[in-house]
Formats: structure tokens, C-alpha cells, sequence
């Protein structure tokens, strides 16, 4: 296996978790009730805490010598490897909720799959991170219902919030060539094998919250490939990297 | 979708007069500690039902591992003394020194009470 496709791979991983962490914490000081502050703020920590573990073992698989915060701090917007789902503006409380749902949704089954990993070092950090992940999807889900199935109003906003997301979902398990030399070496899923348990879990949240999951599959790719991510990606790195653009090494 | 309102059953939906803003019942949050023998009171807040109220213990009061159980008891539920009772309900205990337990000798071998 190709060191270039291992790297690639961790930094797919490691770049979800950093641009959905980072677009977590915005929210910070600003949810609706404190509770779901403090909730959304210990799910950022979590993420940005992941980041650090997958950026790590990325830069030492590089083995040029850039740390984490490197790849998180110094790289540009057509660098980044994260889905598209990930990158997607918070909207309002209820859009945030759904996208991390769509998202959980998919990571736990992603991360149990992975602390299978034929790479100790990737189980290591699964085995971790897929705990966070369990309560993640857990807490997530429950919100989804709670809001889906609770008054007109948020029923409207959160059918709204799945037709806008639905779309990001579908890039999530398409396999390309590093998804391919990672399963053959035993290192990760094929994605597209994460689907029956993504669509049951999903399926099942969405009927008690009385949505109804679009039909039209269509899926807008290009995040994790690094080929085309949408305009929302620069702007966020414009914000969560200012600190080091403009004072390099600048450290506390 | 079950009724607009379901999960705030306890509460009117529609007052004409003067509309209120639904709050969230508060929790009463207990939680034992990694070595604690009992569950104890840690501070309150708030959550739409029960399940959600344990969620956000989790996120509010162990964030720093404080904690390997909890307990959520909606507020209202808690009788508590009056503080107008207080005369009669503590000062008669204040003379009775007898009915502490330290006119006995207690062997070592009972450990901890």
C-alpha cells in the first residue's frame, strides 16, 4: 500500500473531525439554552480532540515533519480532505442538530469499523474516538426526534434541514482509489459497506420524528477528494486559521 | 406528528390573553462519584423529559469525570420542609446529646458507620 493513500485517508479523517469541530464550536456562547451550549461544546472538544490524534499520525506517516496543528493551521482550503457535509453552515439550532446526526450517524459506524483496523495504531485511535461517537449519534438523534416530532414549527424547520443536508449524504460512502487501497490492505472499510447500518439507524430516527427522508439520491461530491469543496470551507479556514496566518508560531 | 405541543404536556398550549414563553421543567441532578458511597445533590437544570435530562447531567456535571452514575428528579416532584417549620422540626433535637452514638465504645472490627 502506497503511503501517499494511507496519508490521504488519515487526513480525511482527521479534516472531518477538525472542519466539524471547528463549525460545533461556533456555536459557543450562542446556543439556545445553556444545557445545549455546554452539550455542543463537550461534542467540539471531542472532535477537535480526534483531530489531533489522526493530523498527528498523518504528519508522522508523511514523515516531513508537520505536526498536527501544521496540517490544521497551514494548509489551504484545496488541501483539506473533509466531506462536504462537514463544512456546511450551522443555519439555525436545528440544522446543526441534523447535519451532526447525518454525520454521527455515519462516524460511528466508521470508527467501529476501524478499531478492526489491520494498523494498531488507527484501532488505537478508534477504539477511543468511537465512544465519543456512540454518544454523539446517541444525544444527536434524540434531538432530531425531539424537534422533528415536536411542534409545527420545529417539524418545518427540520424537514427543511434534511431536504438542504440530504444531498451531502451520499459522499460520505462513495469509494474511490484510497478507499479501495485502504480496504484491500485491511486498513478501512469500503464506505460503501457502512451504508445498510447508516440507513437503518437513520431510517429509524427520522420515522419516530415524523420526517420524511428525500427520495432523490443525488450527492454532491468533491470534499473528501479535495476536488472541489464548496465556498463555505475558505471562509471557515479564513476565521479558524487566522491566529497563525498571522502570527506564525504564535503559541500559549 | 403526535400534538404540537407533546412535550410540554403539562403546560397549555394556546392562552389568548397573554401568551408564555414554554420553559423546559428543571431537573434536581445527583450523581455518585468514582468512589462515593451515595448519590449526591450536584445542582439543577433544565430538560424537555427525563432522558434528556440524564444527556445533559452527563454534559453539565461530568464533564471532568466527576461521576459513574446519575440520577435526574424533576424539581417538583421533591417535597421539601418548610423553612417557617423550622423551630419545632430541628431546635427539640438541639438538648438531646443522648442520641448521639458516643457514649459507646465501638471495636475496631466494625469499620467504617
Amino acid at each position: 500500500m502506497a503511503e501517499g493513500a494511507l496519508f490521504e485517508f488519515l487526513c480525511r479523517m482527521g479534516d472531518n473531525t477538525l472542519v466539524l469541530g471547528h463549525r460545533v464550536s461556533e456555536w459557543c456562547g450562542h446556543a439556545p439554552v445553556l444545557e445545549e451550549d455546554i452539550a455542543l461544546a463537550n461534542t467540539a472538544l471531542d472532535l477537535i480532540g480526534q483531530t489531533q490524534m489522526w493530523l498527528g499520525l498523518a504528519g508522522e506517516v508523511e514523515g516531513k515533519g508537520r505536526s498536527a496543528d501544521d496540517l490544521a493551521m497551514l494548509r489551504d482550503a484545496w488541501d483539506f480532505r473533509n466531506v462536504l457535509l462537514a463544512e456546511q453552515p450551522n443555519g439555525d439550532f436545528g440544522q446543526t442538530m441534523m447535519r451532526q446526526f447525518l454525520f454521527d450517524a455515519w462516524h460511528v459506524e466508521m470508527l467501529a469499523a476501524l478499531t478492526r483496523s489491520s494498523d494498531a495504531r488507527i484501532a488505537a485511535i478508534a477504539a477511543k474516538a468511537v465512544k465519543e461517537a456512540a454518544y454523539h449519534v446517541e444525544r444527536s438523534g434524540d434531538t432530531v426526534i425531539g424537534l422533528g416530532d415536536g411542534t409545527t414549527e420545529s417539524h418545518r424547520r427540520m424537514q427543511a434541514a434534511l431536504d438542504l443536508l440530504w444531498p451531502y449524504v451520499g459522499e460520505m460512502f462513495l469509494p474511490d482509489a484510497v478507499d479501495a487501497a485502504m480496504a484491500e490492505a485491511g486498513v478501512a472499510p469500503d464506505p460503501a459497506s457502512l451504508r445498510p447500518a447508516f440507513d437503518a439507524r437513520i431510517g429509524a430516527v427520522m420515522a419516530a420524528a415524523t420526517l420524511t427522508i428525500p427520495e432523490d439520491d443525488f450527492a454532491h461530491k468533491g470534499g473528501k477528494s479535495g476536488f472541489r469543496h464548496s465556498e463555505h470551507l475558505g471562509h471557515m479556514l479564513t476565521e479558524m486559521q487566522w491566529l497563525q496566518r498571522a502570527y506564525p508560531g504564535a503559541s500559549w | 406528528m403526535s400534538s404540537p405541543n407533546a412535550a410540554y404536556p403539562d403546560i397549555p398550549e394556546a392562552d389568548p390573553v397573554k401568551p408564555r414563553r414554554h420553559e423546559w421543567p428543571l431537573w434536581e441532578i445527583f450523581i455518585r462519584g468514582q468512589h462515593g458511597m451515595s448519590h449526591r445533590h450536584v445542582g439543577s437544570l433544565h430538560a424537555p423529559d427525563a432522558a434528556m435530562a440524564i444527556k445533559n447531567a452527563r454534559d453539565v456535571y461530568t464533564r471532568r469525570n466527576e461521576g459513574v452514575s446519575i440520577w435526574a428528579v424533576e424539581a417538583r416532584h421533591i417535597a421539601a420542609s418548610s423553612p417557617d417549620e423550622k423551630g419545632p422540626f430541628y431546635e427539640p433535637s438541639e438538648s438531646k446529646v443522648y442520641r448521639h452514638p458516643t457514649f459507646y465504645d465501638i471495636p475496631d472490627d466494625v469499620g467504617a458507620m
